[in-house]
């Protein structure tokens, strides 16, 4: 007996949430758990944990696009039936971790994952570029300024040398948002990619009423932007809303709660790149990412503007950080008029904020370095 | 066979990066509605502008979240993806699998779905990309009743909870992240698939300050794993890695020419507090003064790990930027024992506790960060129920300007004025 749409509530089950996590531990995770001694990455993209009774957990790390097909995961499954017991997991940021039991388990994995073209690259371990977290972009979302897998995908192919290989100063944690909404919660990575607008909303005034609670636009701008207004449809006076433009921020959140304000635009949509956010609370404390580069343009399929400015960082960066010192670590060391110099990046008014709790970012110290910003 | 042209598309089919649109194409030979997908994705590409309609409110009878409404704005063109609902599955803790779950899952969703996913969205579930309005309730009835899994959250209500792996995999828990979230997952389920809320609400819990799951910047209610005691210290393990038996940082600089592993250029002088030194070849800490900020730890794992005596600290209200900013998680309770054994109740009285208030006092679409921004920290602790610490703070406040209690002020504050003027003319 399937679901009968003429009875949608017989025998409805509800409320039981996911299945419980140790059904689905390797035989070795599920021995072992609470009894892990330490780690060591033997080689870029391979984890060999090791527990107090001896046991090694052998983990090979692969990346993958986020946006992955039933046959993708088909062909990942094949693999873990075939060496890891039929278990796998995937880690937070959207790579996949197969493992084994032995060291001697690792070469045929390795060797199997090798012989499926492109589609399973080991990596994402160390002082390396791991994974790009990211959002939808075009590919799902109703409010992006920009796309996600396009974009991730070009940035990845460019970066890929530093994916399978361990040779930065630290980790190196890329994400993309794309837009202000940043499901992505780009804002404490070392780069963010975070897609923005350029030009305020449009308002739809014929659909404006059927569509829109007024009040709730009116509220939703932070600037109070946003005004009740009159317009004239069909012959007849509705209510509706106006923008005051000099006030937009191009947050987009009117837009979230009224669709008669829809404010892409492919000349006005782009990426800005925020860099030297962590989260981590390793030898200094979690850091926001700070906008440095605040508009490149959208340029699909490949967005040369942004891969070269996301490696033009990266790579500055690895010439001249110290040993454990992540992005922001580095930039506030070296201060933050070098990190600019450094990275021939134009400083630009916007990179100095007029929003709330500003202050805090203007520097109110006779300290500084003098660099070619001075004249 | 193709149904569109996508030369855009086509040239991210090259690289050394998978290919999202090689795996769409392959997906379209047996789903043909992915043959739209790529036509509305090409055109995006070449307009620079997405193709979604705003939003468009679908779910399954009795839950308030869990699917998320998408239309396409060119359906005649484009009808494979006319609608193009998301399903968001709530993952097993930790993400590990059985191939026998995830091949259920894959034939659910070819039976049912576009065939594509996200393995997995931002908050942690699995996402289902692309269904039609008639197949969400019989998805969900053999998601049910088939595979016995749920779906998680969205809208303004407890979100999928999600956790780093914790004791399963990694030396550095401090309290076992999966069973606390799989506990608090199925103790809130009424608020997982209801919108009660003001707005969004996340947990995340991570094992340890290195924070994996970010806990710290992106949920309302973070758990990070922590200890109250001395790092514990294998002295021999130290002589090892100074003698270069034993790569740094657990292998993660294999691969870079940095030269010989220097203890105290590495470990001691990258210290935040300045609290360890050598004394003749034994590593010293003083333990009083860690912040048990992780670096040593991260560095010789062999040879330093988290004290014994483990637990968390819990911090409330991060975000992202929309609408006053980002922020981080404040920390609220520094140290609180997290186990399964009392069932987590010492935690679930504190997350009731902000949600009894927030509740109440919270504004439409507001986060709890935003309303503890709006009443400050003070009013928050005090509704916490707590003792203000200095560890609220990372200083004290630079302006004078408290709000004092009537009752703190020796008199109250009822005056009379004309007795006033009696001794002061004015």
């Amino acid at each position: 007996m399937g679901y009968d749409p003429a009875n949608p509530m017989v025998d409805r089950i509800t409320d039981i949430g996911p299945p419980h996590y140790s059904k689905f531990h390797p035989p070795v995770i599920a021995a072992n758990k609470g009894k892990w001694l330490y780690h060591e990455i033997t080689k870029a993209g391979i984890l060999m944990h090791k527990a107090e009774s001896g046991d090694e957990c052998w983990t090979v790390r692969v990346g993958a696009a986020r946006l992955v097909s039933i046959e993708l995961i088909r062909e990942m499954c094949d693999i873990a039936d075939a060496h890891c017991d039929g278990f796998l997991r995937f880690t937070t940021r959207n790579n996949v971790e197969f493992m084994v039991d032995s060291e001697a388990k690792v070469q045929p994995l390795l060797d199997d994952l090798a012989s499926r073209g492109n589609k399973f690259p080991v990596g994402g371990t160390g002082a390396g570029v791991t994974n790009i977290v990211h959002t939808q972009g075009w590919v799902h979302c109703h409010t992006p300024a920009t796309d996600a897998s396009g974009v991730v995908k070009a940035v990845m192919d460019e970066l890929f040398e530093y994916f399978t290989s361990m040779t930065l100063p630290a980790q190196v944690r890329i994400a993309l948002a794309c837009c202000l909404n940043m499901c992505g919660a780009v804002h404490a990575s070392d780069i963010a990619i975070l897609g923005i607008h350029r030009k305020p909303p449009m308002i739809d005034h014929n659909r404006i009423t059927g569509v829109c609670e007024l009040p709730l636009a009116i509220s939703s701008c932070p600037l109070g932007a946003v005004k009740p207004a009159k317009a004239e449809v069909n012959g007849e006076e509705i209510k509706t809303v106006k923008v005051n433009a000099e006030r937009c921020m191009f947050c987009g959140n009117c837009y979230t709660m009224c669709p008669a304000m829809p404010l892409a635009d492919p000349e006005g949509d782009g990426i800005a790149i925020l860099v030297g956010g962590k989260v981590s609370n390793s030898r200094s404390a979690p850091k926001f990412s700070k906008l440095v580069i605040p508009f490149l343009p959208n340029t699909p399929p490949r967005w040369p503007e942004t891969v070269a400015a996301v490696k033009n960082i990266l790579v500055t960066y690895a010439g001249d950080a110290k040993k454990y010192e992540r992005i922001g670590e580095w930039a506030e060391r070296i201060g933050w008029e070098k990190f600019f110099e450094k990275c021939d990046i134009p400083f630009t008014i916007k990179s100095v904020d007029d929003y709330r709790l500003a202050y805090d970012t203007w520097r109110t110290t006779t300290q500084f370095k003098y660099t070619s910003h001075i004249k | 066979m193709a149904k569109h042209e996508t030369p855009l598309l086509d040239e991210l089919e090259s690289g050394p990066w998978p290919s999202f649109v090689t795996d769409i194409k392959r997906q379209a030979e047996t789903k043909p509605e992915c043959w739209d997908i790529l036509g509305q994705l090409e055109l995006s590409f070449k307009e620079r502008i997405t193709h979604w309609k705003h939003g468009g409110i679908v779910g399954v009878f009795g839950y308030g979240g869990g699917i998320v409404g998408r239309y396409s704005d060119l359906p005649k063109r484009f009808p494979g993806v006319e609608h193009f609902h998301t399903v968001r599955v709530n993952q097993p803790a930790s993400k590990y699998y059985s191939t026998e779950n995830l091949r259920a899952i894959c034939n659910l969703w070819e039976k049912h779905g576009s065939g594509m996913t996200n393995m997995h969205g931002s908050t942690g579930d699995m996402i289902m990309l692309g269904c039609r309005t008639e197949a969400l309730e019989p998805f969900f009835y053999e998601l049910t009743h088939e595979l016995g899994q749920d779906l998680g959250g969205s809208g303004s209500n407890l979100r999928t909870p999600a956790n780093c792996l914790g004791q399963s995999r990694c030396e550095w828990a401090c309290y076992d992240t999966e069973e606390a979230c799989h506990h608090l997952t199925m103790h809130y389920q009424d608020e997982i698939h209801r919108p009660a809320f003001p707005y969004k609400f996340k947990f995340k819990f991570s094992g340890c300050p290195n924070d994996c799951v970010a806990a710290i910047a992106r949920s309302d209610f973070a758990v990070i794993g922590t200890w109250r005691d001395d790092i514990r210290m294998d002295q021999a393990a130290v002589k090892e890695y100074m003698a270069g038996n034993i790569p740094a940082n657990g292998g993660s600089y294999l691969d870079g020419d940095w030269g010989a592993f220097d203890i105290q250029k590495e470990v001691i002088d990258l210290c935040p507090t300045d609290c360890m030194w050598m004394e003749g070849d034994e590593l010293k800490i003083d333990n009083a003064e860690c912040t048990r900020c992780m670096h040593c730890i991260n560095v010789m794992p062999r040879a330093l790990r988290p004290g014994a005596q483990q637990g968390a600290t819990i911090c409330v209200g991060a975000k992202a930027p929309i609408l006053d900013g980002a922020q981080f998680a404040t920390m609220i309770i520094p140290f609180i024992e997290v186990s399964a054994e009392n069932e987590f109740e010492n935690v679930i009285e504190v997350i009731e506790n902000i949600w009894d208030w927030w509740m109440e006092v919270g504004k439409n679409r507001e986060r709890v960060g935003e309303t503890m921004q709006r009443v400050g920290l003070p009013t928050f602790i005090k509704v916490m129920g707590l003792e203000p610490i200095p560890q609220h703070v990372k200083e004290p406040r630079s302006n004078p300007y408290v709000f004092w209690q009537e009752e703190e002020v020796e008199g109250g504050w009822d005056r009379d004025v004309d007795e006033f003027r009696a001794r002061h003319a004015a």
